[in-house]
């Protein structure tokens, strides 16, 4: 069967389970003895289990079977989840997102087995069941085993035709020979590994009778042992050699069988059963190899907003009934005013449909940030800094084209904050502050933007150590540095290659971060503000647009041309006489109540053939980036007006002045501003 | 459409639609050619390279358009009636138009009927071009679309 179309699903739903049981683990650390907890990791584990086996993931498939061994071992009670069990446990997370990763690129696991995950784990096993002596589990009973049943396959009774083909065999000059095979007790795919004895052992002989069944072999009904009998023309030591060949084979006890019996019929019956499976089994890996793993960008979608989207339809084809039988019933009056009505009711129609479609882009930012206090739990261990994560506002929704692209922004101050933001425990306390440092995001919906707080309650940042670098690295002179408010000086580090921290750590520190933070968000029609408080903490403020793809917009016309700027970016509209506009070093700039602000003429901007009229003032539109202002001269204004942005394809080297374009009422093409880069 | 025809030409047959810039003809490789359209009102696009004209409005998608004489070098075009945009949609690229004068026919050329271009060091516009075709008693020339939509200089 081809395993791709289950593929997304698979990595849909390992993602959930990956997840929840990063979020379990971390709550079973601080409660150790909550058994809901418990339940529901050894649930998920189990699952998670169970589909990578599905899925033909066998590494993965182990990993997992391990690691809900130890979850079962904490669930019954016999080991506690200890610093360092949780550690491991989080190391087992950690391999088996990156096996996902892997999949969701090429559909193959990768060839990590992850051995030392794995022995660690085992040896924490071992270490509860040796402790706790009165269930001497496994071992024990193994080693029993291995001992009693050194040669079943004597046990073997031989059926007449059985004998007869035995007989032949030795007139045939074959010699014939009856075997255990013993498979490690860590094997978990018991029957694959006996599949491949028998297929290595078929290659060079027949296998006439196994015990158990080849059946029962298949569906995995045996321990860790199995019989056989096996003619053949190699020798005794081949055949041993062949089969310890296989690996996960722990040994195999092997005789000459010498009885001489008669009649053949059923051998050939049990012999055709592994070659079929052989035959499969190569057919899938081949499918598994041909097809490409391509896997789609999904958002999931609840029921209900669906039913409403579908009642919207439905809505709409009415209306288009409507119209259509107005149409054909041509009454002269009565006509015009239902006509009227008709698009009205369409009017509403489609702007819920809108509202609805938008609705459904719409994801929790809860999915990007869910995966944080995990890694602050980490940072904390690394860092040597006792902290914690207060989230607020999870449920806060944005588009999805936003939330993709959001999270590395977000982990980026998050590691911040723990790294540079917070002091070490000492400095706390003799700072008198809580030993635990505090790191908080919250996230909230304000007016047609989302805003995200990122911040800390540690040591704020430090204006003169900002300043001092700043004209060491040349990136300002002392005099400028003599005119810039704190605000400014803040605003430095959101340049390029700028990093306060004088050591460098793996966390954070190699001055690639606050302008890579910066430029993403920008890219996606946000901005980024930093607030701080000597001794306090600081705080990062990041705004992003509620969706991207449509927005209100103020249409404005520039020579002959339309160009629309985003709402959003507008502060006010002013009508400006010519004399208020003053030069102060070959800038136009004007005085608007008090403050100096530079104009920007656009048809000069944008290369635009000035009309020719009398005109007394300028129609200047007041765009603000932050809390900095310009004023951008129009030749006239068209009105407010919602439109979808398009984007405006590759091949054109345009200028960032253009965002990008729309589509008018009447189909024309109209480019959008992007006032942030003209501020 | 294109099956149907080519099933009864021979395999290193391929068939071009025939454009007119002033007098030259030139033919493109029907594979690319998504969509012949009117010339409409093309929305000018500030600070770009000048080749292009600008953008329109393609049922809903925003194409750019490219002037295909001004590309050449040649003087700009004025709009007639005969004035057509032709949509190309270049493999693993992007949609875009271009500007031509005239959409004459669809020709089918074999490949023996389409000789090499030559390197001619006073003209630049050979880099543009895949080859020449004879048809009857004319000339063609086979644009080369992929170096006409890489080519990022600005003129």
């Amino acid at each position: 069967m081809d395993m791709n179309q289950y593929l997304d699903i698979f990595i849909d739903e390992t993602k959930e389970h990956l997840q929840n049981l990063n979020e379990q683990i971390l709550v079973l650390e601080k409660e150790p003895e909550n058994e809901a907890t418990i339940n529901e990791i050894f649930r998920a584990a189990h699952s998670l289990k169970g589909m990578a086996g599905t899925m033909g993931y066998k590494r993965m498939q182990r990993l997992t079977h391990d690691m809900e061994n130890v979850f079962s071992e904490i669930r019954n009670g016999k080991m506690k989840a200890s610093d360092d069990l949780v550690d491991v446990l989080f190391r087992g997370l950690d391999a088996l997102e990156s096996y996902l990763a892997n999949i969701q690129s090429t559909a193959d696991e990768g060839t990590e087995d992850n051995e030392d995950i794995i022995s660690v784990l085992n040896e924490i096993l071992k270490g509860a069941t040796a402790k706790q002596e009165e269930t001497p589990q496994q071992q024990p009973v193994q080693a029993a085993v291995a001992t009693v049943v050194e040669g079943k396959y004597k046990q073997l009774e031989l059926a007449e035709h059985e004998r007869h083909v035995v007989a032949e065999a030795y007139n045939e000059g074959e010699s014939v020979f009856g075997m255990t095979v013993y498979i490690q007790e860590a094997c978990i795919l018991k029957s694959a590994r006996a599949f491949l004895v028998f297929k290595a052992l078929e290659e060079q002989g027949t296998i006439i009778k196994s015990q158990p069944s080849v059946q029962d072999i298949e569906d995995e009904k045996f321990d860790f042992d199995f019989s056989l009998i096996f003619i053949t023309k190699l020798s005794l030591e081949e055949v041993k050699a062949r089969v310890l060949n296989v690996s996960e084979i722990k040994d195999v006890v092997i005789e000459a069988i010498e009885q001489p019996v008669e009649e053949p019929a059923k051998v050939e019956v049990e012999v055709e059963k592994p070659e079929e499976k052989k035959a499969s089994v190569a057919k899938k890996e081949q499918k598994q190899q041909a097809s490409k793993p391509v896997v789609n960008r999904s958002v999931r979608v609840d029921i209900e907003k669906l039913d409403v989207l579908m009642n919207l339809v439905s809505e709409l084809i009415i209306a288009k009934n409507g119209l259509v039988s107005i149409n054909s019933t041509d009454s002269s009056d009565k006509t015009a005013g239902n006509f009227n009505e008709q698009i009205e009711y369409l009017e509403r129609v489609t702007t819920s449909l809108h509202e609805s479609v938008m609705k459904v882009r719409m994801v929790p930012i809860e999915s990007v940030v869910n995966r944080f206090p995990r890694m602050i739990r980490d940072l904390s261990k690394k860092l040597d800094k006792p902290m914690e994560l207060v989230m607020s506002g999870e449920e806060t929704e944005l588009d999805r084209t936003v939330i993709d692209e959001i999270g590395d922004p977000l982990m980026h101050l998050l590691r911040n904050s723990a790294d540079h933001g917070l002091e070490h425990v000492e400095e706390r306390k003799k700072l008198g502050k809580n030993p635990k440092g505090t790191i908080f995001l919250n996230a909230y919906q304000d007016g047609n933007n989302v805003v995200i707080e990122v911040g800390d309650d540690g040591g704020g940042i430090n204006v003169d150590k900002v300043r001092d670098k700043a004209i060491n690295r040349g990136a300002i002179t002392e005099e400028q540095a003599e005119t810039m408010t704190e605000k400014d000086f803040i605003d430095l580090l959101f340049l390029p290659s700028f990093s306060t921290a004088d050591q460098i750590s793996d966390v954070s520190g190699r001055g690639v971060g606050l302008d890579v933070v910066k430029t993403k968000i920008e890219s996606l029609g946000g901005d980024i503000e930093c607030r701080t408080k000597r001794g306090e903490g600081s705080t990062f403020i990041i705004r992003l647009p509620l969706t991207l793809a449509i927005i209100q917009a103020l249409m404005v016309e520039v020579g002959t041309e339309k160009y629309a700027i985003p709402l959003g970016s507008i502060q006010t509209i002013e009508d400006v006489p010519f004399e208020e506009v003053k030069t102060v070093n070959g800038q136009e700039v004007i005085n608007l109540r008090g403050i100096i602000l530079p104009i920007i003429r656009l048809e000069e901007a944008l290369d635009v053939t000035p009309l020719e009229e009398e005109k007394t003032s300028y129609t200047v539109v007041i765009v603000s980036k932050g809390d900095r202002y310009a004023g951008l001269v129009v030749d006239s204004l068209i009105g407010q007006q919602e439109i979808v942005i398009k984007p405006i394809g590759k091949y054109m080297e345009t200028s960032k002045i253009i965002g990008g374009a729309t589509i008018l009422g009447d189909g024309e093409v109209a480019l959008i501003l992007d006032a942030n880069t003209l501020v | 459409m294109e099956n149907t025809i080519t099933q009864v030409t021979s395999l290193d047959a391929k068939q071009y639609i025939v454009v007119k810039l002033g007098n030259e003809q030139f033919g493109i490789d029907i594979q690319y050619v998504e969509n012949i359209v009117r010339i409409q009102r093309i929305t000018r696009v500030p600070k770009v390279q000048n080749f292009f004209k600008g953008v329109i409005n393609l049922r809903g998608d925003i194409v750019p358009v490219m002037s295909l004489r001004l590309k050449f070098g040649l003087e700009g075009e004025d709009y007639t009636n005969s004035t057509r945009v032709i949509i190309l949609k270049p493999e693993g690229k992007e949609v875009l138009g271009i500007v031509v004068d005239e959409v004459k026919e669809v020709v089918t050329l074999e490949e023996n009927q389409i000789d090499k271009v030559t390197y001619t060091p006073s003209n630049d516009n050979y880099k543009y071009l895949s080859g020449i075709g004879k048809h009857k008693d004319s000339l063609i020339s086979i644009l080369n679309i992929q170096s006409i939509v890489v080519d990022k200089e600005v003129l």
